[in-house]
């Protein structure tokens, strides 16, 4: 289209107007934002956009996904992955009802995600037209931020903001619904000007000397201190802060489950994963330890367990962006808001170095009892079925932790994050905060197109695939590469493991048949594999690797196997039990 | 009022005692820019802990475009500080305060329509506006309106008075609600007005944790 390629060359603001459809200047800002791929899926409401970006195919790369969640998984997967803005296409009515279990998934998780829907022509707003939902109240309460566009010319203004508020501050979802007759209409383009500030908007506070001042004095005080670190280090692309403040220190450090890989899981001071399956030791040192520092983490109750018996004993201080996290949760003694790639270097700054041995030593021996009594039986079965660990740390083996490894939700998610090797920052994704079975296929091919020069593994239930296994259609069509791990249980896992251990193995509708996988993939194109024998578990992890393409390999695994240790719903974290 | 209970320890950090006994009544002070949907992202964060909102009032402040929400909720200090907070959050948001029934001055307007005839006959009008501190706001030969302004009991009394004499219609404003210990507010909204956005002289008030009403 010649008008889009005068623009592109123009610089971004321009004194003299181009006219424009309001589609032409939604890409056209979606170019100066540097926005390189798009999942979506088109309809009414929406087709004046994708009539545009037809004349923008070499510059935007469009995927076609096989249902709106699947869109908004993968742009989900793509912004985890890449840092970047994840960006989301589709249509009015049902195309945006299918983007709130998505929403809502990016919302907790703090991913900045830009959809943009289609609606009905602003005349019909309210009438009940084909198509058209009330997509501004419906997704209100998952949403960073929303707006309705209802004329042209607030495009650019209105891009600019939702990528700001997108990607700034504690990062998350922001919604643009644009009325067919905004996208149509043609209006004076002046150029884009990208935002960089909203009045009523603050994005991080700033950083308070004092508390930093405070904290460094307690945590040179202290003689057990603990870290627990979450996602937002990741997310302020703090690991370099973070791992120096670590070393500095020399205090031992345990991970939630999106925080993930920002050190990697090989660190000497890395204790391990936190929360109801996570490690023994940081689960029963939170409640010895003295003080307790929580960088980029909101004590989610998978993570804190029993709160009036969570770290009473200790003085806690928190590091966060989001002010609304100081003392949600977890009462403060030193609350150091701000962004952690500022506190961090400055904490690092006044700390004092110390290697913490005798307490170090402390988680290793709890290591040591969990290798005993969970670890080593998980991971070196040598007769029956096969567990879900033993495929993890055989799949360790081949990617040596340099793959991005997505898992889905329940017991192999929990297999996953407490086994997998992650040599790199942004290599774990998972559905945290929402738990939103069916995430991880289309969240995989979002996380490829993030970052195409790494393997991605997605690891899925077999509950789990058969909610979004129609994005198999998407990997057809693109030809992207991703490799499909089903650890298939014949059981809704988890929740059959809280049947046994809480409802009398009362095993209520958990009992799930799934069809021929392998079939399923061979009919999308897909090359696969089942296998059921341990001996088969190695070279069918090669083949797959190796593999030109897209595979998908189910491994049967043991029917009734329990994720241990865990924290109990309403117990203590120190009540952690490993059978 | 059960479930309420057991959902607000839920987000509380139990073993603090913040039970129904700590409840009052909490007036909140928001400060937003005039925004379509604006209203509906504060209403829920309320409506999400199933907190009832027991009065609102939203109208424009002194400034320019500038919009004051004043809201009433009844509940113990922690829930109602945690959110204030995720009110502020809201992008549109500038600032949110809030405060105990002491630390306000409050007033609701309210309008009763009685029946002039009546009235006029088998009351005396004069005494009833004198003790009410009320005010006749329309007289017409088939029906009269009074205002009073003032504490719910004092709405109420004159409901009371008037409910003999067949009262035909009534109705009670929002509460509006005016700080003590508000220095500076209007030269702080000014600055708003005034200040590109994203300074953060500001900002940081709002986190201090001072005394004064511009903490939270």
């Amino acid at each position: 289209m010649e008008v889009a390629n005068e623009t592109l060359k123009a610089p971004a603001t321009q004194e003299k107007a181009v006219e424009l459809t309001g589609s032409a200047a939604l890409l056209e800002a979606l170019i100066i934002e540097g926005v390189d791929t798009i999942f979506g899926y088109p309809g009414g409401a929406i087709m004046p956009i994708y009539d545009a970006l037809y004349d923008y195919k070499e510059k935007l790369n469009h995927i076609l996904v096989r249902h709106e969640q699947g869109g908004i998984h993968a742009g989900q997967g793509y912004a985890r992955t890449s840092g970047k803005v994840g960006v989301v296409f589709a249509t009015s009515g049902p195309g945006a009802t299918n983007l709130v279990t998505g929403l809502a998934d990016a919302q907790i998780d703090s991913t900045p995600l830009v959809c943009i829907t289609g609606q009905v022509f602003a005349h019909l707003l309210g009438t009940d037209a084909f198509q058209e939902t009330d997509v501004i109240n419906i997704t209100t309460p998952v949403t960073k931020w929303n707006y309705q566009v209802t004329d042209a010319t607030e495009i650019p203004e209105v891009i600019a903001k939702a990528f700001y508020i997108a990607k700034s501050g504690r990062p998350g979802p922001v919604l643009i619904d644009i009325t067919k007759n905004a996208q149509i209409q043609k209006f004076d383009y002046k150029g884009y000007v990208q935002c960089d500030h909203i009045r009523s908007y603050r994005p991080k506070p700033i950083v308070r000397q004092q508390y930093v001042q405070e904290a460094a004095a307690l945590i040179n005080q202290a003689k057990k201190p603990f870290i627990l670190w979450g996602q937002g280090v990741i997310l302020g692309s703090a690991e370099q802060e973070f791992k120096a403040f670590v070393e500095k220190s020399g205090i031992p450090s345990a991970w939630t489950i999106l925080g993930a890989g920002a050190i990697p899981t090989d660190h000497p001071l890395n204790v391990g994963m936190l929360g109801m399956h996570g490690n023994y030791g940081p689960n029963v040192l939170t409640n010895d330890c003295d003080v307790l520092i929580a960088i980029g983490m909101r004590f989610d109750d998978r993570v804190t367990g029993r709160l009036d018996k969570y770290a009473k004993q200790a003085k806690v201080i928190h590091l966060d962006i989001d002010p609304a996290e100081i003392d949600k949760n977890v009462k403060s003694t030193v609350p150091v808001w701000g962004d952690c790639k500022e506190t961090l270097p400055a904490l690092t700054a006044l700390v004092d170095k110390k290697e913490h041995t005798e307490w170090l030593k402390l988680f290793n021996e709890y290591t040591q009892k969990e290798v005993d009594a969970v670890i080593h039986d998980e991971l070196n079965p040598t007769s029956g079925e096969m567990t879900m660990g033993e495929v993890i740390k055989q799949l360790n083996e081949l990617t040596n932790g340099d793959a991005v490894i997505v898992s889905d939700v329940g017991q192999h998610q929990m297999v996953a994050c407490r086994y997998a090797k992650l040599n790199k920052t942004r290599s774990n994704v998972t559905s945290g905060g929402l738990g939103t079975m069916g995430f991880a296929l289309p969240a995989a091919i979002g996380a490829k197109f993030g970052a195409q020069d790494r393997d991605v593994v997605a690891i899925i239930g077999d509950g789990g695939f058969q909610m979004t296994l129609q994005e198999l259609g998407t990997i057809m069509q693109t030809g992207i590469n991703v490799k499909i791990i089903i650890l298939n249980n014949r059981f809704l896992g988890m929740v059959r493991q809280w049947q046994e251990l809480f409802n009398d193995r009362r095993y209520s509708f958990v009992d799930i048949q799934s069809p021929d996988f392998v079939m399923v993939a061979k009919g999308y194109g897909i090359e696969g594999k089942c296998i059921n024998e341990r001996e088969e578990l190695v070279d069918a992890l090669k083949t797959m690797m190796n593999h030109n393409g897209s595979y998908l390999l189910e491994v049967m695994v043991t029917k009734e196997n329990n994720v241990f240790p865990m924290v109990p719903q309403g117990c203590s974290v120190s009540e952690i039990r490993l059978k | 009022m059960e479930n309420l209970k057991i959902q607000n320890n839920k987000v509380l950090p139990a073993g603090e005692d913040l039970g129904g006994a700590d409840k009052q009544e909490f007036n909140i002070t928001v400060y937003t820019e005039n925004q379509i949907g604006l209203l509906n992202r504060i209403a829920i964060i309320f409506t999400r802990r199933k907190i009832n909102i027991d009065s609102l009032n939203t109208s424009p402040s002194e400034i320019d475009s500038i919009h004051r929400f004043n809201i009433v909720i009844t509940e113990s200090e922690e829930v109602v500080r945690k959110v204030c907070r995720q009110i502020e959050k809201q992008v549109e948001v500038l600032k949110v305060y809030y405060h105990t029934n002491a630390d306000v001055i409050w007033q609701e307007m309210a309008l009763y329509k009685v029946s002039t005839d009546v009235i006029a006959e088998q009351v005396s009008v004069e005494r009833l506006l004198r003790e009410n501190g009320a005010r006749v706001v329309v007289l017409r030969k088939d029906y009269t309106v009074f205002e009073t302004t003032g504490h719910r009991e004092e709405t109420d009394a004159l409901i009371n008075i008037l409910q003999p004499y067949g009262l035909i219609e009534f109705v009670r404003s929002a509460r509006v609600a005016i700080i003590k210990d508000s220095d500076g507010f209007n030269s702080k909204l000014r600055e708003f007005e005034r200040l590109e956005p994203g300074e953060d002289v500001i900002e940081n008030e709002y986190l201090n944790q001072g005394q004064k009403v511009f903490t939270m």
